[in-house]
């Protein structure tokens, strides 16, 4: 009998669940612009996708209280896809049936890809505030996608030129985690120096992120005799390859991306961080609209901006003065006022080319000094 | 010839690390048969144990070695509790269980384990702070040994010794022992099999929390998920000796940690566990029983 | 007196586990501003959830093992409500109409997010049965299923991707392939057993997954393949929804046939040869039955079906990086199979339902929805260890004929 019970209980269960699923997925459409967020709002990356959220909300409750746009209140849908590219199809399948019009998301570049294919057949505009691979405005194939964030190749640019032409180094190390965004930027880090024929790679490889030591790479690294290593990447394996090159005594330089321009980096390594250098959005905070959001997040949340913060306040100004500016929630209209109307944001104005980059977003070098990153101009 | 050294000294300090691990799934598995996926989780709760002791003594301002002794103790107590209770929560009522029903347990208490601690603590990094002090006779060599891994090599090998000694001259030893060779017939002649396999637990669980804090303090940060990664890979040394086999869980542990680092220095670190794992496949195909496993006979 | 020592009994419990967890939930240490948070409620909160649970704990203990005790002692048609259904005719037409009629009208009646994660779960239904072939019926503990599933995955993603080739002509050399890569797996580890089986698999599985992600000339590394063309229906241009509910039937169609061929399988010959290895390997060698042969074919038959899903995955996200083959999943699909009750198809179809659905609906629950389901399958586990749906042998009844 008792297990029987059981059995009726899984079954009941199942049942349960099924018209559960029916009720709540008959929602009804009301009277409202609905604003889709999508990104890492749980799990280990989600220091990447809530910072994003709560800039969204600050932008929604402004413009809810001016009145909406177009006579009608916005209101935030936000959906976790936990950055995999499984579930982020699910993700979007979610928003696209709850009817948004416009997307902020998603937050890794691995995940928007999928996502993307779902929302151009649904004719919904998705823009990103830190997706930075650079196949998603490059490859022409996603015309509904927009993003407030320079991509990866404009970083590993830059990364290249400072250690050749500022530092005036010959011989570089590349070096990446083997992950989506940090062995793409070592890419193309590895294809800019070739090409500039002033400075030769000596080392190119990839680190098991989470391994338990990273001796033998560092050891290898010094002994190809490079003058400089760009390493594409995040920041734990950051810290862990430069505190473990630094204590046995290497001075080789250590240039980075924006996944290792984060306060964390500084804190976890903390004296060995000194004199690195990091590639990151360009310094917006002496732009008086940059502060005011600053103050207001701390003030409503109780903690400094995330990483992705602003981007993502201006991703989602962005996306609401378009419709309004379009005067309707049209695909096409909403496109082309994105790509003609400039818009007042905390990175400045800004409007998008035809491939949906931000004309006028970029990237600057910083140098950690006295436990900070300080831009170098 | 000095990178040949660097690699090499590298190489053991990732197999004592492998090891201490890799013992507890062993320990385990020679008693009750069960790959103990959780055992990664145990080993990251000790390491987080030790961070928060170590910074609340900090905060009080003791003396570092206080800490690290205080650390460490926190550490091995904690880990071998957790141990303990995973045992009696997810593995004792399962003792007659399909053989499979554990393993999934197993994983079922590790996702578990590492979403208490994301949620408990942080998902973030953590800096973990060097517990143990900068010797000074070793600064010509810091290139090839440096103080942290002067300590891991030391502690390591005289864990080792401390085990074996117990395995083989101590009363628990033979029950252990015993219980590994015939549960039904040690339980026979009077060895209480419920209270030998908790101690097997927790002697796991202590040598685990003594690798989380000393590869934490050399590595310098920890987060939840560092017992996935050490966990699978201990387990892989732990087959490779022959699981069951504690000599055979340090070789095995060795072996593949001199093999990762050898094959991160000559070939390249893309492949380094491409390399870990051709090899076990390799050894396991030779020798089906691992390195220093017992041939087992079928029973008919 | 019971219920006093009962109490006393979780009261110490609780003293436990607020020991246990205090270093963890109650203090907070921010490591670089040297400031120590107390978070005193929380362990107020662990001892008297933990005083509860462990009541509850010890009160199902007890009835499960009365429970079992009973069962012993009584004879074989103590069936349950689940195997009565799919037992008895009587019942079983109607909860098969039923349940048809269910499955005709979802995507007609959900909204297209509901038939997306359906989908997923369904191809997991099938993921879970190709499994249990290696698992539940040869006995062969595989650690590394997902390597298969990878295998079709990028059959599809880089024929599609290089030669621009339907999903039709894949999905049976997708499941081709997996075969192939079954049987390459199945040579060298014909020799091992047990656990050095799973961990030589779940090597293997790295192995591949690693590959991918380093060979960048091959499978484009970490940056994946997109735009992988969706499933074509006769050439016809389907619309976003139109196209989530063909998936979906193509899917349901594709559960059917691999319960159809499962459920011939595991009564033929070459079925009941792997039940009897994974009984007695010595004995079914003695029988006469080929060791090396029947093993393979375990292999092979279990990779085909990875295989074709993987072909189907690949369509479905229409994007694929080696992220989404990681040792995790051939766990998640492990623990399928034995939740669901080795050998039972009913089970694993119902296993795959529970595990799949199960972290979507607990969306609710956001941050706590893996923890649930880390506890969810140790609590499923301890309390029906032989799966949801025990296998049920077969057994041959003489009855005598009066006359």
């Amino acid at each position: 009998m008792k297990k029987s019970h059981l059995k009726k209980m899984t079954v009941i269960a199942v049942i349960c669940t099924w018209i559960t699923l029916g009720i709540s997925g008959a929602g009804v459409a009301a009277d409202t612009i609905k604003l889709g967020v999508a990104g890492a709002l749980s799990g280990d990356l989600a220091s990447y996708g809530l910072p994003i959220l709560k800039a969204a909300k600050l932008v929604v409750n402004d413009v809810n209280a001016k009145g909406g746009i177009l006579g009608k209140k916005v209101e935030i849908i936000s959906e976790d896809d936990m950055c995999k590219p499984e579930i982020a199809t699910n993700t979007a399948t979610k928003l696209v049936s709850e009817g948004v019009t416009v997307v902020l998301g998603h937050v890794c570049s691995g995940a928007t890809k999928p996502a993307l294919d779902i929302y151009k057949d649904a004719h919904i505009i998705a823009m990103s505030a830190s997706a930075t691979s650079p196949d998603l405005t490059q490859s022409g194939k996603y015309p509904n996608f927009f993003r407030t964030i320079a991509s990866d190749d404009a970083q590993a640019k830059l990364e290249v030129n400072f250690a050749l032409d500022t530092l005036k180094l010959k011989k570089i190390a590349v070096l990446h985690d083997k992950g989506d965004y940090g062995k793409g930027l070592a890419e193309y880090a590895k294809g800019f120096i070739e090409k500039s024929g002033k400075g030769e790679v000596v080392f190119f490889e990839g680190v098991t992120p989470g391994a338990v030591d990273y001796s033998a790479v560092v050891n290898k690294i010094k002994r190809s005799g490079a003058q400089a290593i760009i390493f594409g990447g995040y920041h734990p394996e950051a810290s862990k390859i430069v505190t473990q090159m630094r204590k046995d005594g290497m001075k080789t330089v250590f240039i980075s991306d924006d996944g290792v321009k984060d306060d964390t980096f500084i804190k976890v390594a903390g004296k060995y961080a000194e004199g690195v250098y990091a590639t990151g959005p360009k310094d917006t905070s002496s732009n008086p609209m940059d502060k005011a959001v600053r103050e207001e997040y701390k003030k409503v949340y109780g903690e400094d901006v995330g990483v992705f913060s602003i981007n993502g306040y201006a991703a989602a100004q962005a996306l609401l003065n378009a419709i309004q500016k379009a005067g309707s929630t049209n695909y096409d209209a909403i496109i082309k006022a994105l790509r003609t109307d400039y818009v007042e944001t905390p990175l400045g104005k800004i409007k998008f080319d035809d491939r949906g980059d931000a004309v006028g977003v970029g990237f600057s070098m910083y140098e950690v000094k006295n436990g900070k990153y300080v831009e170098l101009k | 010839m000095e990178y040949f050294l660097e690699l090499f000294m590298g190489g053991l300090i990732r197999g004592s690390i492998y090891a201490l691990i890799a013992l507890g799934y062993t320990m385990v598995y020679g008693i009750i048969e069960l790959i103990n996926f959780a055992h990664g989780e145990i080993y990251m709760i000790g390491a987080f144990t030790a961070l928060i002791v170590a910074s609340v003594l900090a905060v009080m301002g003791v003396h570092q070695l206080a800490i690290l002794a205080i650390a460490m103790l926190a550490a091995i107590v904690y880990s071998s509790a957790y141990g303990f209770t995973v045992e009696k929560i997810a593995y004792k009522p399962l003792r007659h269980a399909p053989r499979l029903s554990p393993l999934i347990s197993a994983i079922g208490m590790s996702i578990f384990l590492q979403n208490y601690v994301l949620l408990a603590q942080t998902s973030d990094f953590l800096p973990f702070p060097s517990l143990i002090p900068d010797f000074k006779f070793l600064e010509p060599y810091s290139s090839i040994l440096r103080p942290t891994e002067l300590v891991i090599l030391l502690t390591t090998g005289v864990v080792m010794l401390l085990l074996t000694l117990l395995i083989k001259f101590t009363k628990i030893g033979k029950a252990m022992r015993a219980t590994a060779q015939d549960r039904t017939m040690a339980l026979l002649v009077g060895v209480n099999v419920n209270q030998v396999i908790s101690i097997t637990f927790v002697i796991g669980s202590a040598l685990a929390a003594i690798g989380g804090v000393l590869i934490a303090s050399h590595i310098g940060q920890i987060n939840f998920f560092i017992g996935f990664i050490a966990g699978i890979k201990a387990f892989t040394a732990a087959v490779l000796g022959g699981i069951g086999s504690v000599p055979g869980a340090v070789l095995g542990s060795f072996v593949l940690g001199l093999t990762e680092s050898f094959a991160t220095g000559y070939v390249s670190s893309d492949y380094e566990d491409v390399f870990a794992f051709a090899l076990l496949v390799l050894i396991l195909i030779f020798r089906p029983g691992g390195l220093l496993g017992k041939s087992s006979t079928q029973k008919v | 007196m019971t219920t006093f020592s009962e109490l006393k009994k979780s009261f110490l419990t609780a003293l436990w586990f607020m020991f246990l967890t205090f270093p963890i939930m109650v203090i907070r240490v921010n490591t670089i501003d040297k400031i120590v948070i107390w978070r005193w409620r929380n362990m107020g909160y662990v001892g008297v959830a933990s005083f509860f649970l462990s009541l509850a704990w010890r009160y199902f203990l007890r009835r499960k093992e009365a429970g079992s005790k009973r069962a012993l002692s009584r004879t074989a048609n103590s069936q349950t409500l689940l195997e009565r259904i799919s037992s008895e005719r009587r019942y079983k037409i109607p909860a098969m109409t039923a349940a048809a009629i269910g499955i005709i009208m979802f995507p007609f009646i959900m909204n297209s997010y509901q038939t997306n994660i359906m989908i997923t779960a369904l191809m997991y239904v099938v993921l879970g049965l190709g499994l249990n072939i290696v698992v539940g019926l040869a006995g062969l503990l595989d650690l590394g299923y997902v390597a298969f599933y990878a295998v079709g995955a990028y059959t599809y993603g880089l024929l599609n991707h290089h030669f621009g080739i339907g999903f039709w002509a894949v999905l049976p050399l997708g499941g081709a392939l997996g075969a192939l890569f079954g049987v390459l797996l199945g040579f060298p580890v014909l020799r091992l057993r047990g656990d050095y089986l799973a961990i030589v698999t779940l090597g293997f599985g790295e192995i591949i997954r690693l590959i991918l992600e380093n060979w960048n000339e091959f499978s484009y590394g970490p940056s994946g393949i997109a735009h992988i063309a969706r499933p074509s229906l006769f050439g016809l241009k389907l619309s976003f929804f139109g196209e989530i509910r063909y998936l979906y039937f193509l899917m349901i169609g594709m559960v059917l046939f691999t319960i159809f061929v499962v459920n011939r399988l595991q009564n033929s010959r070459i079925g009941r040869a792997w039940i009897a290895l994974r009984e007695d390997e010595i004995a079914c060698q003695a029988m006469g039955i080929d060791k090396t042969r029947t093993k393979l074919t375990a292999f092979a038959l279990g990779a085909t079906w990875a295989g074709m899903v993987g072909v189907i995955f690949a369509a479905k996200t229409t994007f694929i990086n080696p992220d989404s083959f990681t040792f995790l999943e051939s766990a998640m699909i492990l623990s399928i199979v034995v939740l669901g009750g080795m050998g039972s198809i009913l089970g694993v179809v119902i296993a795959a339902l529970i595990l799949i659905l199960l972290p979507e609906y607990l969306r609710a629950f956001s941050d706590y929805r893996m923890l649930l389901f880390g506890a969810i399958m140790v609590i499923m586990m301890v309390f029906r260890p032989q799966g949801i749906i025990a296998n049920v042998r077969r057994s041959y009844n003489f009855k005598k004929v009066e006359d």
